[in-house]
C-alpha cells in the first residue's frame, strides 16, 4: 500500500555552497548589529572563527571536526562568565546566544541545519534592539533579515541561478511588500498594560546626569554629543534664558559632594503666573528623574512630585519615554521655609573651605539683611575677580571651594554653582544646587527643541523672604553666552582640539528631526496613544477588542490584496476566444457543454438542436464566429465589436428535460 | 497505524467532496487553480511561528517597539510568503503526457509536459509513489519533467495521481494540488526467456518474396513517385505510357509469419510472450514479420515502427 504522509520528510542532501555562503554572511551581519556592546576581543574572535569555518568547508570541504565542537563551547561559556560574572541578564545572554550561532555553523551540514541556524538568526537579531532602539539600529537590524531569508530561499531545489548579491533582492521585495500589513500589525497589536515577567532594569552604565554632584563630574557629560531629550511646546517656545531643565535638587553637602538626601514629604507650594504646556520624549538614560522646565505644575502620569517640585520617574526610564508637563516661567516657590528645612539648607560641614566661610560672614556684616546684595556680591565676584570658563580646569584639593575661589580661578558651572551655595549658606541664606540641562538647539523645521547631554548644567537657588526659592545662575555671570547661546557655543570656543564647523552642526541637527519623529511615533506608541489613536474618528478610548478588531479588518484587507496580486492574470489577448469561452461557459450552464475536440460549427449546431429557441441566434454567432476566425487574417473590428457584443446578450434558458 | 491512515483517508475523501473533487481522473491539460490548491505550514513552518510568538511575547513585555515592529515584519513576510507558495502553483498546466517504450515489469519513463502561466513558477516538485523530481517552469515556458512508472502487467496501465506540490520560497508552508491525468499508458508484454523458433510451413519456402534487387524482372507502368533512372526509355517509345523497370533480390532474412493460432496448446499470456520474444528476435535480425492476432492481422513489415506495431497490438490483447 502507498504511504500516506502529510508532511513529506525530505531527504536530506548535503548543503549547497550558496545557502552556506548566505548562513554566513547572517551570523556576520548579527555579530555586526550586536559588537557595539559585545566586548571587543569577542567580537573579532568569533568572527575569526566565522572565517575560519568558511575558509575550510570551502577549502577542504565537509564537517568540521567533532572533537572541537566540546571544547569551543566550554570556551564560549568560559569567556563569557569571566566577562560578565554571570550566563544569564541581557548582556550575557545574547553574547552567549551569538556565540552559539556561530557554533552551529561549524556542524551545518544539511539544509535542515541551515534552516535553524537562519531561524536562530533572526532571534538573536531581535535581541539586539534590546539594546538599541534607534531608528538607524532598527533599519540595519531590518536589513539583517534579507541573508537571513535568502537563505531560506536558496534551500529550495530549482530555484532561479542567480549571482549573490542578487539572492538578497527577492528578500527585499518580501520585506517590502509585507511592510503594510506589518504596520497595520504594529499599530493594533493590543499592548500588555502590565509586564508579564519582571522587566528588571539594565545595569548597563550611561553617561547622564547622576543623583549626586561634585565639581568635575560633568566633563564626560559636557563632550557627549548624544540627544538627552526633545521637548515640542504648545504655543511659544520659551526664549533660551528660560530653558532651565531641573532634574535634580541637592541639598547635602559633605565639602566634596551635593546629593539629594533623603528628602521626602508633599511638593512644595507653589503661586504662578501662565503656565507652558509642553512634551518631552525622554531618551533612555537608566535614572529615575524626569527634567522638567522650571518649575513644573503637577506630576506627569509617569512620575511624582519630590518635595522640592523635582519629577521622579516611577520607574528608571530604560526606554525611551514621552511625557507631557505644564510648568510656569514666572512662580513662587516654597514662599514659607520652615524651621527644619531652612537648617538642611543652611548646614555646611564645619572643616572645609575656612576663608569661603568667612567671606560669607564678611558680606553679611557687609549688607546687613539684604539678602538679595549679597547674591549680587558674590556674581560681582565671579564676574570681576578674574575667574573663567573651561572645561579642563586645574585639579582641586581639599578645600575645593577655597582653592577654586581664591586659587585657581577656572571651572565650569558645576564650580561656579557649588562655590556660589557654598558662599550664600556661609552669609546665612538657604541655598541648594540643581543639576539639569539648559538651553537647546531649536529646530525650526520642525519645531522642537533638541536638548543634548552637552546642555547639562547646574545651577543655583537661593531662598529670598516673599520671593520664595529664587534660580541663580553663576555660569552665566562668567560667561553669559553659556545661558544666552547654548552649550555648544561655549564649549566649542573653550575646546580648541575640537572645533566643528559650523555646517556640520547644523547638518546634524537638522537630522536630529528624523530621530525625533522615530521616538515619539514609533518608540513613544505605548498604550495609552494606541487607545487614543481612533480620537479623530470619535472614539476616544478605544478597547482591546475594538483594537484587535481592526487588526483583523486590518490583516483581512492585506490578505485580500495579497489574494488579488497572487491569483491576477494578464487578460486574454485573443478577445474572440474570450468571447468565445464566455458562450461556451453559457451553453454549458444550459446543458450544452462543448465536447474535448469539438469545432465551433458541429457544437453551435448541436447547441441549436438542443435550443431550438435560441436558433437563430446561435446560428447568427456561428456564421460571426467562423468568419471572424477563418475569413480574414486580420478581422476587421466592427466584426469583433460585433461578435463580442452579441456573446455578450447571449442568454440561453436552460434545456427543460 | 497505516490501516488506520487508509480508512481516515477514506473517510476524509467520502466526507470532503472539496478534497476529493479532483480525484476523479481529469482531461489535459490541467490548470492549478485556487479551488484545488491546499496549503498547510510545514513542521519548520510551526516551529517558525512559535519564534515568532516568543519574539511577539518579549517585545511586547519589554515593550520595546523597535522590536515588536521587527517581529511584526517578520510575520508579515511570514504570511507573505504563504501567497508566494501558492502563486508559485497557481495556473500550472500539465499539457502533455509523453509515454516511453516499456516491457512489463520495467520501469517506463513519462515525460511530463509542464507550460507555465503568466509568471515563473520556480521550486515545484512532482511526487509519484516516492518519486520526487523538482523542477521550475519559466512564464509561459514548458518544462518536460521525466519519472519513471513502475509496471508490472502488459496493457493500458491508468496514470497514477500526481502530487504538484511547492515549499517555495522560504520553506515555512507545504502548497499542493492533486492531478489525476485521465490517460492510460500502453505497457508492452514481457518476452518469455528461452524457447522454440517459429516452425515455418514448408511450403511457404518456395514463395520466397523477392524485393527490390538487381536482376529486372519485369516491367510495369509508370506511378508518380518512381526514380526517374527506373525508367526503361527504350520500352516506353514503343508504349503510350511510361514503364518502369522492377527490380527483384531474393530476401537476405526469410520472413517470419507469426499466428495466434499455430500456439493453440499454450495459455494466452504464454502465447503472447512467446510472440513477444519472436517479434524481437526479428527486430534485432531485420527479418520481416507479420502478425495474425484475434484481434487484428498485419502484413509483413520490419523495422522500428513495424515492431512497436506489433508490440502494441499484443499490449492490447484481451
Amino acid at each position: 500500500m502507498k504511504r500516506w504522509r502529510l508532511f513529506r520528510r525530505a531527504r536530506q542532501q548535503p548543503l549547497e555552497r550558496r545557502p552556506f555562503d548566505l548562513l554566513s554572511l547572517t551570523i556576520l551581519v548579527v555579530l555586526g548589529v550586536h559588537a557595539p556592546h559585545l566586548p571587543v576581543w569577542l567580537s573579532l574572535g568569533l568572527a575569526l572563527l566565522l572565517g575560519m569555518r568558511w575558509l575550510q568547508r570551502h577549502r577542504l570541504g565537509g564537517r568540521a571536526p567533532a572533537y572541537l565542537k566540546l571544547p569551543l563551547i566550554a570556551l564560549l561559556a568560559a569567556a563569557v562568565i569571566s566577562h560578565y560574572g554571570t550566563l544569564f541578564g541581557r548582556e550575557p545572554g545574547s553574547a552567549l546566544a551569538i556565540g552559539l550561532l556561530v557554533l552551529k555553523l561549524f556542524e551545518t551540514e544539511s539544509p535542515r541545519d541551515a534552516r535553524v541556524g537562519a531561524a536562530f538568526a533572526c532571534f538573536v537579531l531581535m535581541a539586539a534592539l534590546l539594546f538599541d532602539q534607534g531608528m538607524v539600529e532598527t533599519i540595519l537590524v531590518a536589513f539583517g533579515l534579507l541573508p537571513a531569508l535568502a537563505t531560506l530561499r536558496a534551500l529550495q531545489p530549482a530555484r532561479p541561478q542567480t549571482s549573490l548579491p542578487r539572492e538578497l533582492l527577492p528578500a527585499l521585495g518580501l520585506l517590502l511588500i509585507s511592510l503594510p500589513l506589518a504596520l497595520v500589525a504594529f499599530v493594533f497589536v493590543p499592548r500588555l498594560s502590565s509586564p508579564l515577567w519582571g522587566t528588571n532594569g539594565n545595569t548597563q552604565a550611561r553617561t547622564g546626569l547622576s543623583p549626586d554632584m561634585s565639581p568635575g563630574d560633568f566633563f564626560d557629560l559636557l563632550t557627549d554629543d548624544r540627544p538627552a531629550m526633545r521637548v515640542t511646546f504648545e504655543g511659544t517656545p520659551p526664549p533660551n534664558t528660560q530653558r532651565y531643565f531641573r532634574a535634580y535638587v541637592l541639598s547635602n553637602y559633605d565639602g566634596r559632594t551635593w546629593n539629594r538626601g533623603d528628602a521626602d514629604g508633599s511638593p512644595a507650594v507653589v503661586a504662578h503666573g501662565p503656565a507652558i504646556r509642553y512634551t518631552v520624549v525622554l531618551e533612555a538614560n537608566g535614572q529615575r528623574v524626569l527634567p522638567a522646565l522650571d518649575v513644573p505644575l503637577e506630576a506627569p502620569r509617569e512620575g511624582h512630585l519630590g518635595p522640592d517640585r523635582e519629577v521622579r520617574a516611577d520607574r528608571p526610564v530604560n526606554d525611551p519615554l514621552v511625557y507631557t508637563l505644564s510648568s510656569a516661567p514666572r512662580y513662587q516657590l516654597q514662599g514659607q521655609l520652615d524651621a527644619r528645612a531652612r537648617q538642611r539648607d543652611l548646614q555646611l560641614p564645619a572643616d572645609f573651605d575656612p576663608r569661603a566661610h568667612a567671606l560669607g560672614r564678611r558680606w553679611r556684616q557687609q549688607f546687613g539683611d539684604d539678602d538679595q546684595a549679597i547674591a549680587q556680591a558674590a556674581l560681582k565676584l565671579f564676574h570681576d575677580g578674574g575667574f573663567s570658563y573651561t572645561l579642563s580646569p586645574a585639579p582641586l584639593g581639599h578645600n575645593a571651594v577655597d582653592e577654586f575661589l581664591f586659587g585657581t580661578h577656572e571651572g565650569f558651572c558645576e564650580h561656579y554653582a557649588s562655590s556660589f551655595t557654598v558662599l550664600m549658606r556661609a552669609a546665612g541664606i538657604p541655598a541648594r544646587v540643581v543639576t539639569g540641562y539648559q538651553g537647546g538647539y531649536w529646530n525650526d523645521i520642525a519645531s522642537y527643541l533638541l536638548v543634548r547631554q552637552a546642555d547639562a548644567h547646574a545651577w543655583s537657588e537661593i531662598w529670598l523672604a516673599g520671593r520664595g526659592w529664587v534660580r541663580v545662575d553663576p555660569t552665566a555671570a562668567v560667561r553669559p553666552e553659556r545661558v544666552s547661546q547654548g552649550a555648544a557655543a561655549t564649549n566649542a570656543a573653550t575646546s580648541a582640539d575640537w572645533a566643528p564647523t559650523q555646517w556640520w552642526l547644523g547638518w546634524r541637527n537638522r537630522w536630529d528631526i528624523v530621530n525625533q519623529w522615530w521616538n515619539q511615533g514609533v518608540i513613544g506608541f505605548d498604550t495609552l496613544r494606541q487607545h487614543g489613536l481612533l480620537t479623530p474618528f470619535g472614539v476616544h478610548d478605544a478597547s482591546e477588542g475594538l483594537l484587535a478588531l481592526l487588526l483583523a479588518i486590518g490583516a483581512s484587507l492585506s490578505a485580500a490584496l495579497g489574494l488579488l496580486w497572487a491569483m491576477w492574470k494578464r487578460p486574454d489577448a485573443d478577445q474572440a476566444r474570450t468571447a468565445m469561452q464566455l458562450l461556451e461557459k453559457r451553453l454549458a450552464a444550459a446543458g450544452v457543454a462543448r465536447r474535448h475536440s469539438e469545432g465551433p460549427q458541429h457544437f453551435f449546431s448541436r447547441a441549436a438542436r438542443a435550443l431550438p429557441s435560441h436558433r437563430d441566434t446561435l446560428e447568427h454567432l456561428m456564421r460571426t464566429y467562423l468568419e471572424l476566425r477563418y475569413a480574414h487574417d486580420e478581422p476587421p473590428a466592427d466584426l469583433l465589436k460585433n461578435f463580442r457584443r452579441a456573446a455578450r446578450d447571449f442568454r440561453p434558458r436552460r434545456v427543460v428535460k | 497505524m497505516e490501516e488506520a491512515i487508509r480508512r481516515f483517508r477514506l473517510w476524509a475523501e467520502r466526507r470532503l467532496p472539496a478534497l476529493t473533487r479532483y480525484r476523479r481522473p481529469e482531461d489535459l491539460p490541467i490548470v492549478l487553480h485556487r479551488r484545488r490548491i491546499y496549503i498547510v505550514p510545514t513542521g519548520f513552518g510551526a516551529a517558525f511561528t512559535v519564534l515568532l510568538l516568543v519574539m511577539l511575547l518579549g517585545a511586547l513585555n519589554y515593550t520595546n517597539n523597535a522590536a515588536l515592529m521587527l517581529t511584526c515584519l517578520l510575520g508579515a513576510a511570514t504570511s507573505a510568503s504563504m501567497l508566494v507558495a501558492f502563486r508559485s502553483l497557481n495556473d500550472l498546466r500539465l499539457t502533455a503526457v509523453r509515454q516511453s517504450e516499456a516491457i512489463a515489469g520495467e520501469p517506463m519513463v513519462l515525460h511530463l509536459v509542464f507550460t507555465g502561466g503568466d509568471h515563473a513558477h520556480a521550486s515545484i516538485h512532482v511526487e509519484m509513489d516516492d518519486q520526487i523530481e523538482a523542477f521550475a517552469v519559466q512564464a509561459r515556458g514548458e518544462t518536460v519533467v521525466s519519472l519513471n512508472l513502475p509496471t508490472q502487467h502488459r496493457g493500458w496501465q491508468p496514470l497514477p495521481r500526481l502530487k504538484l506540490w511547492t515549499h517555495w520560497p522560504l520553506g515555512l508552508f507545504h502548497a499542493w494540488s492533486w492531478i489525476y491525468p485521465d490517460q492510460s499508458v500502453l505497457v508492452w508484454p514481457r518476452p518469455e526467456v528461452g524457447g522454440p523458433s517459429p516452425s515455418l510451413p514448408a511450403d511457404d519456402e518456395k514463395k520466397q518474396r523477392l524485393h527490390q534487387g538487381e536482376d529486372i524482372a519485369a516491367l510495369r507502368a509508370y506511378r508518380a513517385g518512381d526514380p526517374q533512372r527506373h525508367i526503361a526509355w527504350k520500352h516506353s517509345a514503343r508504349h503510350e505510357h511510361l514503364l518502369v523497370k522492377d527490380f527483384e533480390q531474393p530476401e537476405a532474412q526469410e520472413e517470419w509469419r507469426l499466428d495466434w493460432r499455430q500456439l493453440a496448446q499454450l495459455l494466452p499470456e504464454a502465447r503472447i510472450a512467446r510472440l513477444a520474444r519472436w517479434l524481437g528476435e526479428a527486430e534485432v535480425v531485420g527479418r520481416p514479420t507479420s502478425l495474425w492476432l484475434p484481434s487484428e492481422d498485419i502484413g509483413l513489415g520490419h523495422g522500428r515502427s513495424h515492431y512497436a506495431h506489433c508490440m502494441n497490438a499484443l499490449a492490447r490483447l484481451p
